[in-house]
């Protein structure tokens, strides 16, 4: 079995604000194995960059963690000392943010911003933090990279600053990189290009990642496992065959259906808005929503429900009592090709 | 960008030359004449002077030649001060002034950043809180006010500094603290704000997941990038220093060109405030292409377009 490197359990996280206490993350638990991706996605609001802060230690100021555990190997994250989490953050988990146009000092050069972490955990000299920043911006793919590590930001374009916040991040070698909505700033044809460097470089660095998106289309290339967030919960989450193509959780079938694929015909946003997360509803948060809601989603939060050894969804439909739904159109054809990839992999 | 700093040349003595001329007719029209007797002299005396001074000329010969004296650096000579030349005055004073307006400008923008930056890493705390009434009074306080009460708290009762004139480094302190208090308050302000935005930037944020102390991130990242609106305030405290410089060198009557300039406009002499208004000017043109440059060393984005000029 695959080594086990982060294990999120029962996380629940509020925001002290004048209206009342947000309640942002209710009840999360994920885990993340060494070498694997792992994709959260999400609404708008669903608290993806919330729990991936709290991964770092960067959680805004009036931000409290009111239950939980984040363990990072056998250390509780959320036990750690500000000082001790400078020494965790960009050494062991690094992280990549959405809009590369606004990520990188524009007053500094770029060798130094890449150097800088090397400088802090590595402890090395200048000169050789340097050379190492030349290594990687190689890694990444600039071109001429001799030169341009002397220049500053604005003299990049917005492909290539994302690559270089990449090779910011995985300077150190960290063993997860957190990418919140990484590509979600740039145009189609680079968002690939970053998306394939990416997964290059996960090879060569031998780091797990966490990617952050609410674009289920980029998922499908990028992820060994999903996990679909909605209202500070974690609904439903497999491997990236069983999400999409046996999803269980009414929310999940509205993701797809609302994605473009080659053989949709129409595309149907999921009607309404999320929850108001100041006073969350006590049962299934999606019920308003939820065109096969039942009286029992208004009253009780769903439990999981295994669904297989890697999958599980928290949605009532699934408990024995239940009546038998017949999900959308384009879930019964996603359905029918699971059937022919499991038989696929049977033989 | 050599081509850019010709252009800017050729402005700053254009501005030059306009401020001469301006300053020149201006001057013609003030009430009075220099000579401080004038009443007790007879026509003929009158005439044998302004024969002397060459006051009895036509206005636009007047001015050409000083134009021309100009041009050889001859800046004329004073009615005031015992005759003599006007840029032999400028010279003895300046060290003065000129040390006086430097010791203030750093004490007031060095204390100004320190105090902005801690106020800004420390938001909406009491210490914020504590910053920014410093700064609003240091700001509504006229210097001359606090001049006078540095003088009489500071120097008189507890006798830590002269109370005026100028000798060693000690005659300073109290006249560039008068002085510097404004650029400071101004200063603080300014920082705390540029600060605050900058600390909420993405690529402070990017600096926290690098994992850089809070200190290291003031310090390496928001610093530098929160100085740069700050260099639109160069030129304006440049002027706060000269004519505040005046009041104050008067209060601590430190022999420095505001003092000097004061007497010469209450005696009408002429070259001086002539020597002395081009000597502001220049110095105030020549500031203002300063603060380009500094915002190009600051600024990596409008080095680069400057030398695309
Ligand atoms: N500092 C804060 N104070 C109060 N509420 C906050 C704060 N930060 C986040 N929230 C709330 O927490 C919830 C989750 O936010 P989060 O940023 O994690 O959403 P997200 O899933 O990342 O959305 P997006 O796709 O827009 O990035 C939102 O309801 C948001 O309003
Ligand atoms: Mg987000």
């Amino acid at each position: 079995m695959a080594e086990r490197i982060l294990d999120v359990k029962n996380l629940k996280i509020d925001f002290h604000t004048y209206a009342g206490d947000v309640k942002a993350i209710r009840d999360v638990s994920f885990h993340l194995d060494k070498g694997e991706t792992l994709a959260i996605v999400g609404e708008s609001g669903s608290g993806k960059s919330v729990t991936t802060k709290s991964l770092m230690g960067l959680l805004a100021n009036n931000a409290e963690v009111t239950g939980g555990s984040i363990m990072f190997h056998d250390q509780d994250i959320l036990k750690k000392s500000e000082k001790e989490m400078q020494n965790i953050r960009g050494k062991d988990i690094a992280m990549i943010f959405q809009d590369p146009m606004t990520s990188l000092d524009p007053t500094m050069r770029i060798g130094q911003q890449i150097a800088e972490p090397l400088i802090k955990h590595k402890h090395v000299d200048k000169k050789k933090a340097w050379s190492q920043a030349l290594d990687l911006l190689k890694l990444v793919g600039i071109t001429d990279a001799e030169e341009r590590i002397k220049n500053y930001p604005h003299q990049f374009s917005g492909g290539q600053r994302q690559r270089i916040v990449i090779a910011i991040a995985l300077v150190c070698y960290p063993e997860i990189l957190i990418a919140d909505e990484p590509t979600t700033a740039l145009d189609v044809t680079i968002q690939a290009q970053i998306l394939e460097l990416m997964k290059e470089l996960q090879e060569k660095i031998e780091t797990s990642i966490i990617f952050i998106t609410h674009d289920l289309g980029v998922v499908a290339g990028m992820a060994d496992r999903v996990a679909v967030m909605y209202a500070g919960q974690i609904v439903e989450y497999g491997t990236v065959d069983e999400i999409f193509f046996n999803p269980q959780h009414p929310y999940t079938w509205g993701l797809l259906n609302s994605m473009p694929t080659l053989s949709s015909t129409k595309l149907e946003a999921i009607p309404g808005t999320p929850p108001d997360l100041l006073d969350p509803p006590k049962g299934d948060p999606f019920v308003a929503r939820n065109p096969y809601a039942m009286k029992i989603d208004a009253e009780q939060r769903p439990p999981f429900f295994k669904v297989s050894e890697t999958h599980y969804a928290a949605t009532w439909l699934l408990h024995p009592n239940a009546p038998k739904v017949t999900p959308p159109d384009e879930i019964i054809r996603r359905r029918q090709t699971f059937k022919d990839i499991m038989a696929h992999k049977a033989i | 960008m050599r081509k850019y700093l010709l252009k800017r040349v050729f402005y700053m003595i254009l501005t030059l030359f306009l401020v001469a001329t301006i300053t020149f007719f201006l001057m013609k029209l003030m009430p009075g004449t220099p000579y401080s007797n004038q009443q007790k002299m007879t026509a003929q005396q009158i005439q044998i002077m302004n024969e002397q001074y060459g006051l009895n000329k036509p206005m636009w010969m007047q001015y050409l030649i000083y134009l021309g004296g100009m041009l050889h650096g001859d800046l004329g000579v004073s009615f005031q001060f015992s005759n003599q030349p006007v840029s032999y005055l400028i010279a003895s004073r300046i060290g003065a002034s000129a040390q006086l307006g430097i010791q203030a400008m750093i004490f007031g923008v060095v204390l100004g950043i320190v105090i902005g930056s801690i106020a800004a890493v420390n938001k909406n705390t009491w210490i914020d809180t504590l910053c920014t009434i410093l700064s609003i009074i240091g700001k509504s306080v006229p210097n001359f006010v606090l001049a006078v009460l540095l003088q009489f708290y500071i120097a008189l009762k507890l006798g830590w500094f002269p109370i005026a004139d100028w000798g060693g480094f000690s005659y300073t302190v109290l006249p560039t603290i008068a002085l510097g208090v404004g650029p400071l308050a101004e200063t603080a302000r300014f920082i705390r704000t540029g600060m605050v935005d900058v600390l909420n930037s993405d690529y402070i944020e990017l600096a926290k997941a690098k994992g850089m102390s809070r200190y290291g991130i003031v310090w390496h990242h928001a610093l530098r990038n929160s100085l740069i609106p700050l260099v639109t305030l160069i030129g304006p405290y440049t002027v706060a220093l000269m004519t505040g410089s005046m009041v104050i060198e008067n209060i601590f009557s430190i022999p420095g060109i505001g003092e000097q300039f004061v007497k010469s406009i209450l005696t009408n002499d002429y070259p001086t405030i002539m020597g002395v208004t081009m000597l502001f000017s220049a110095g105030l043109v020549a500031v203002i292409l300063l603060t380009d440059i500094i915002y190009g060393i600051i600024d990596p984005r409008i080095r680069l377009s400057g030398s695309g000029d």
